[in-house]
């Protein structure tokens, strides 16, 4: 246990913070509202010497992760920041380094994507990118988004894992609010992070050509080895977070959390800072008799597939927050979480909400409402939908 | 600043008889693989080579047979400068000493989709050495059009009919371009004229931050040339006069050849199956445009 020091930040300032005590040899971020921040911190703490890596000014974000990956290729610890449409941005170069198993961390601050143009926030921009092969996970919290950071590089650099790790906080929301954040001690992060080694780069003693080309009979044996290494990641995970524990005093429960699922007959299932406030409505509405529960999800990828087939085997219904959309379909968390559950043998019920876009607030009112819907279709055997919630416009249903 | 004019000259003679690249899968001919293979015998060993897709990354790295080597990987397309930027970077903050990044990218790569990298890449100052082999056209993808392919060019998306005499649009002039960065060291080369590119990679060697050669490299495959003329056409091409031989260094300009007289822009064109097309209007309106142009260089750069 540590004697930690608590300062008054912003989520992005945690993320800095964080950052700055994993010692990255490199960082390449371009500016991009809402993660600013995040890269004027870091700039100020290479500016004070308080860090000694080396703060690349790159001209945009593509160039941002290409030379993160560069950096990497010769075995330097490597952080880039990014958001929205600057993430979307670097989307040839997320897929370009998973594939080169180049362990890069980055923070994205979830940001609507254009159009129309928001600065606000929703998660559009990540989970439209889930299948890029990056380790994704989604905090609550500034002082979850400081302690995954640290984690981060511990999962990402494994050499079981060798793989990218996004750490995803809700624009706004998490990014300019203020909380008091525990900073781990230096010494103590120094102890459960060791210096990045990794047998994937370009070396004197032993030179390599990286980034190569595969033919046919090839390529799908690469592809294998990175499901596998995201796979792998499931266990990496929770070493991780209960050794973090152990140290620093703070646990996550691995890939998912349960709140009040124990006993819960209908539970809603989302990912970030929206779950504060559920966790808000679950206390009110269990103080009035009613069984609700909350299923934080915490990695989109490695998706936690027995975590939420293990939740759906105990409760009647599941309802699913998205704050994104794949258009002509349903939210991207639906999707995988109605996937899980199918392969269960047994009847849940089930419903997607979708809404919170563009940094719209979702309000105590609507999720009570949700977990009302979700009672009420149980009850009456109600069609399973997809529906945006709280819309100013008439609908047909 | 390293004082260039003591850094020992590299030649036949003294030049190291490894080869750094070989294996590789180019076409007979090629004048890329030659610009990087002569690169990389001035180099030498502590070298991290950076290329984006193109011609030499194709034919270099097809798994498992690998043409490096030395140590280099393929880059983004767009990203071959920021990636060698990152590579620096890398190696600096590891505290690596003696170590050159360098960057072989073909025309397209560098002057059309990488070049805000490029840019970046000089205004931070890293420490790369920038090698656009320049055989004018988007070769590895079977001869389109970039922007260094030059007036009445025949190319696979520049077809030359009754209408247009192919590409209607003049070489992007990547080398001012390039030294209106204010770059500590920029040359163009060509690979008909190797003694005078290997001083040029040496010179930018021995630069600590961005350096940038522009060397013009033959393709027979897309021009249309015999595999056994490719140093000679790429010779031709510098003696009369549409390409020129070039440093910027110190803020100032430096003409390398001046010839008095040029040879026939008709006789360097017509050697090759991509300009064979050109009427002699073609013909003069490409020979005003290289007049033009020496006319500037012979005025501001002498």
């Amino acid at each position: 246990m540590t004697t930690n020091n608590k300062i008054f930040i912003s989520g992005d300032e945690a993320v800095a913070q964080g950052v700055k005590l994993c010692r990255p040899h490199v960082i390449a971020a371009y500016p991009i509202t809402p993660q600013t921040i995040t890269v004027e911190r870091l700039s100020e703490m290479v500016e004070a010497g308080e860090m000694e890596g080396i703060y690349m000014h790159v001209e945009s974000e593509h160039s941002a992760i290409s030379a993160a990956m560069g950096a990497c290729a010769v075995g330097a610890r490597t952080f880039t920041a990014s958001s929205s449409q600057g993430l979307l941005y670097m989307a040839e170069g997320l897929h370009y380094c998973s594939g080169g198993r180049w362990p890069v961390v980055m923070m994205n601050a979830n940001r609507s994507v254009a159009l129309p143009w928001s600065i606000y926030g929703d998660q559009r921009d990540s989970l439209s990118l889930l299948d890029c092969g990056w380790i994704q996970v989604y905090v609550e919290d500034a002082q979850e988004a400081l302690d995954m950071i640290i984690q981060a590089y511990k999962i990402a650099e494994h050499k079981d894992v060798l793989t990218p790790m996004m750490v995803n906080l809700d624009g706004f929301i998490l990014t300019h609010t203020y909380e008091l954040v525990a900073i781990p001690e230096q010494k103590m992060v120094d102890e459960f992070l060791p210096v990045f080694e990794t047998p994937n780069k370009m070396s004197f003693e032993e030179p390599k050509n990286l980034g190569f080309s595969s033919k046919p009979d090839d390529n799908t044996e690469f592809k294998y080895q990175q499901n596998e290494a995201m796979f792998n990641a499931i266990d990496v995970i929770r070493d991780v977070d209960q050794e973090f524990a152990e140290k620093f005093g703070r646990k996550y429960y691995d890939m998912v959390e349960e709140y009040q699922c124990e006993d819960a007959e209908v539970v809603l299932v989302a990912l970030g800072s929206v779950c504060g406030t559920i966790r808000v409505v679950v206390d009110k509405m269990r103080a009035e008799g009613k069984k609700v529960g909350l299923l934080k999800i915490r990695y989109m990828r490695p998706f936690p597939e027995a975590e939420v087939k293990n939740l759906a085997r105990r409760v009647n219904a599941i309802g699913v927050i998205d704050k994104d959309i794949s258009f002509g379909y349903e939210g991207t968390v639906y999707t995988n979480v109605n996937s899980a559950i199918s392969k269960i043998d047994k009847y849940v019920y089930k419903s997607n909400f979708v809404g919170g876009l563009g940094g719209r607030d979702i309000t105590k009112a609507e999720i009570e409402e949700m977990f009302d819907k979700l009672f009420f279709g149980v009850a009456n055997k109600s069609e399973e939908k997809v529906e945006f919630f709280s819309l100013n416009v008439e609908t047909n249903d | 600043m390293t004082n260039l004019v003591d850094i020992p000259k590299v030649n036949a003679k003294n030049m190291t008889e490894k080869e750094f690249f070989y294996g590789h899968k180019a076409c007979a001919g090629c004048g890329g693989s030659v610009a990087v293979r002569l690169a990389l015998k001035v180099l030498g060993e502590r070298t991290y080579t950076a290329l984006p897709a193109g011609c030499m990354s194709a034919v270099g790295f097809i798994f498992p047979q690998m043409a490096f080597n030395t140590n280099a990987l393929i880059t983004t397309f767009p990203g071959a400068a920021s990636m060698a930027s990152g590579i620096a970077a890398g190696a600096k903050a590891l505290g690596q000493k003696d170590v050159k990044t360098v960057v072989f990218a073909g025309d397209g790569g560098t002057a059309d989709i990488g070049f805000q990298a490029l840019s970046g890449m000089i205004d931070r100052n890293d420490d790369v050495l920038y090698i656009c082999y320049d055989n004018e056209a988007y070769m590895n993808t079977g001869i389109q059009k970039s922007g260094l392919t030059p007036y009445g060019t025949k190319t696979t998306t520049t077809p030359a009919g009754e209408n247009l005499p192919g590409s209607i649009t003049h070489k992007k002039n990547m080398f001012e371009i390039i030294a209106a960065h204010d770059i500590a060291y920029a040359a163009t080369a060509s690979i008909g004229y190797p003694q005078d590119y290997l001083n040029k990679v040496n010179k930018a060697k021995h630069i600590k931050g961005a350096t940038f050669i522009h060397v013009y490299a033959s393709c027979p495959t897309g021009w249309g040339t015999p595999t056994e003329t490719s140093i000679e056409i790429a010779k031709e091409a510098v003696d009369c006069g549409l390409i020129f031989l070039a440093e910027y260094e110190d803020g100032e300009y430096k003409l390398n050849r001046n010839p008095k007289e040029f040879a026939s822009v008709k006789d360097y064109l017509k050697k090759q199956g991509r300009f064979k097309h050109l009427n002699d209007e073609n013909i003069q309106c490409i020979t005003e445009h290289r007049d033009k142009k020496w006319l500037r260089m012979r005025k501001n750069w002498l």
